[in-house]
């Protein structure tokens, strides 16, 4: 056993070193999750890219704030939150009740939005057939409370598919991405009423770190007050605007 | 949205209007695919290292659970009895942040004595500054460098377990009337265990670790859950439906994508199985077992 102490105290001094060579600034990094355009997304040039990229680094520059991007898998983005691993979930993050318990949430960045479905034929049973939504989302929760048979993926991308291949009847996401997956996709259209859900998107931060989130909260504010939030928000069409 | 760069090709400056061959040499060559080659080489450097440090683990866990030493033998039976009663992928979800968290843990002991706000305050785990590992302004690479560290640490420790236990029985296959020959030449534990039974063992060893270096090579998936972005990770990101707001965008690709990791991964094994084989015939030499007998038999 003596190897692994040993390899736990080398890594120790290893890190400990290369970090120490570093600059002590403030930097805050940044949580996406990568896979949900247009809200954040990885571009063609393997840069985290989309309305969050543009939003983030516009609270940061007003901040006066360094940041860094980082991606992280939406199933455990809560947790690599407080445990430290960055310092914001900056991921089209519908602030609710069940989620502030753990987290604390900025002002709202985006107005509460309706979600959309998406099927392939206009006929499909949305609230007793299969509906397809990514694990752990606001639409996961409100798919198990309708009555119909809801199926979990992972990321965004395999809802769809799965609508795509026949394993689900329909799919309920932000009514944004599903938008932009019907016009890519000539297959697949909006069906049934849209569904108000959430609380509107805002940024996630540790409940212990409320100095970041006052900051944040006013840089929001900023970009609220002389309407540059609201570009942002119809250059990506993400939702309505304030 | 910010352009392309770094493009291979002159023509790639504007990717609407490419056509045909073209599009795919700009698409296979974007930053995107630029970055997914690169993540075969974390999957290689993997195993280049993890194979090694998982040996040497074993090693020691085997050494330990067979020491006359009753504590350290309670370590070595423990180590390997704990690893490998846990399921995969429960340890690496639960022990890489545990881990992380007790570096840091450690770090803030003898960083910031003077402290007095609890580490966990309701779900969080809070150190100085000065304690996080890496630096939270560390620029990224570090952090990704810690982060692959870790995912090492972690395979050696769960395959150094299952190892562990091939060495231990491979220790006892060696026959006994060798080990009892070395002692009648007059030679101490320590000598007869580095002459005569380590030297010997490999031959039994082998088909268990060549099974472990299998499932090794299969399992480098699991990197994904430890936040390395890896060639599965790649594959479903770059095969996944992408609409306008890309350069190159593309419907539901993934199938294409997956089938060309079954081929790296069917490859990748096949080499392995080559040259397990021809180690297999090298360490058979001279050996009292079936293998060795055969190959001394054709000699004569």
């Amino acid at each position: 056993m003596k190897t692994i102490l040993g390899t736990a105290a080398m890594a120790l001094t290893l890190a400990g070193g290369m970090a120490m060579a570093e600059s002590h600034s403030t930097t805050v990094r940044m949580g996406t999750e990568g896979a949900y355009p247009p809200w954040n997304f990885i571009n063609d040039s393997g840069e985290v890219d989309g309305f969050e990229r543009e939003l983030g680094d516009e609270l940061c520059a007003r901040a006066e704030l360094t940041c860094e991007w980082v991606t992280n898998e939406w199933d455990s983005i809560i947790p690599n939150l407080t445990s430290g691993n960055y310092d914001t979930i900056i991921a089209g993050m519908s602030i609710t009740d069940e989620r502030d318990e753990v987290i604390d949430f900025t002002q709202p960045y985006t107005p509460p939005d309706p979600s959309f479905y998406a099927a392939l034929s206009e006929d499909v049973d949305l609230t007793g057939g299969v509906i397809a939504a990514q694990t752990g989302t606001i639409q996961a929760g409100y798919v198990a409370e309708s009555g119909a048979t809801l199926v979990e993926f992972a990321t965004p991308d395999e809802t769809v598919a799965a609508v795509m291949n026949g394993e689900a009847d329909a799919v309920l996401a932000d009514a944004s991405f599903i938008q932009g997956q019907v016009d890519a996709n000539s297959d697949l259209m909006v069906v049934g009423d849209p569904v108000a859900l959430g609380g509107g998107v805002g940024m996630g931060i540790r409940e212990s770190d409320g100095e970041l989130r006052e900051t944040f909260d006013a840089a929001i504010q900023s970009m609220k007050d002389d309407g540059t939030l609201n570009e942002l928000i119809e250059k990506w069409e993400v939702s309505t605007t304030w | 949205m910010r352009g392309e760069t770094g493009a291979i090709f002159s023509y790639c400056t504007d990717p609407s209007v490419l056509e045909g061959w073209r599009w795919f040499a700009c698409y296979l060559t974007n930053g995107k695919h630029m970055l997914a080659y690169t993540s075969f080489g974390t999957v290689m450097l993997l195993l280049a290292i993890t194979a090694p440090v998982s040996l040497a683990f074993g090693f020691a866990g085997a050494t330990a659970a067979r020491s006359r030493i009753a504590p350290l033998r309670w370590v070595g039976q423990g180590y390997t009895a704990i690893v490998r009663g846990v399921p995969d992928i429960a340890f690496f979800l639960f022990f890489v942040i545990a881990l992380d968290q007790a570096f840091e843990w450690l770090r803030h002991q003898v960083k910031c004595p003077g402290w007095d706000d609890p580490i966990r305050q309701g779900s969080d785990f809070v150190v100085c500054d000065a304690a996080k590992l890496p630096l939270s302004s560390s620029p990224q690479w570090v952090h990704e460098v810690y982060g692959f560290s870790l995912a090492v640490l972690t395979f050696a420790i769960v395959f150094g377990a299952f190892a562990a236990n091939v060495l231990f029985g491979a220790m006892r296959a060696v026959p006994r009337a060798q080990m009892e020959t070395a002692e009648a030449y007059g030679m101490t534990p320590r000598q007869s265990f580095w002459r005569v039974l380590v030297p010997q063992m490999w031959i039994f060893a082998l088909p268990g670790l060549s099974n472990l270096w299998m499932i090794l090579v299969k399992a480098t998936p699991l990197l994904f859950l430890l936040g390395v972005e890896d060639i599965v990770y790649w594959a479903r990101e770059l095969g996944g439906m992408k609409g306008a707001v890309f350069d190159y965008p593309h419907p539901d690709w993934r199938l294409w994508y997956f089938l060309a990791l079954l081929v790296f991964y069917l490859g990748l094994t096949r080499v392995s199985e080559i040259v397990l084989e021809r180690l297999t015939r090298r360490l058979s030499h001279g050996q009292a077992t079936s293998g060795g007998e055969a190959m001394r038999r054709a000699a004569a």
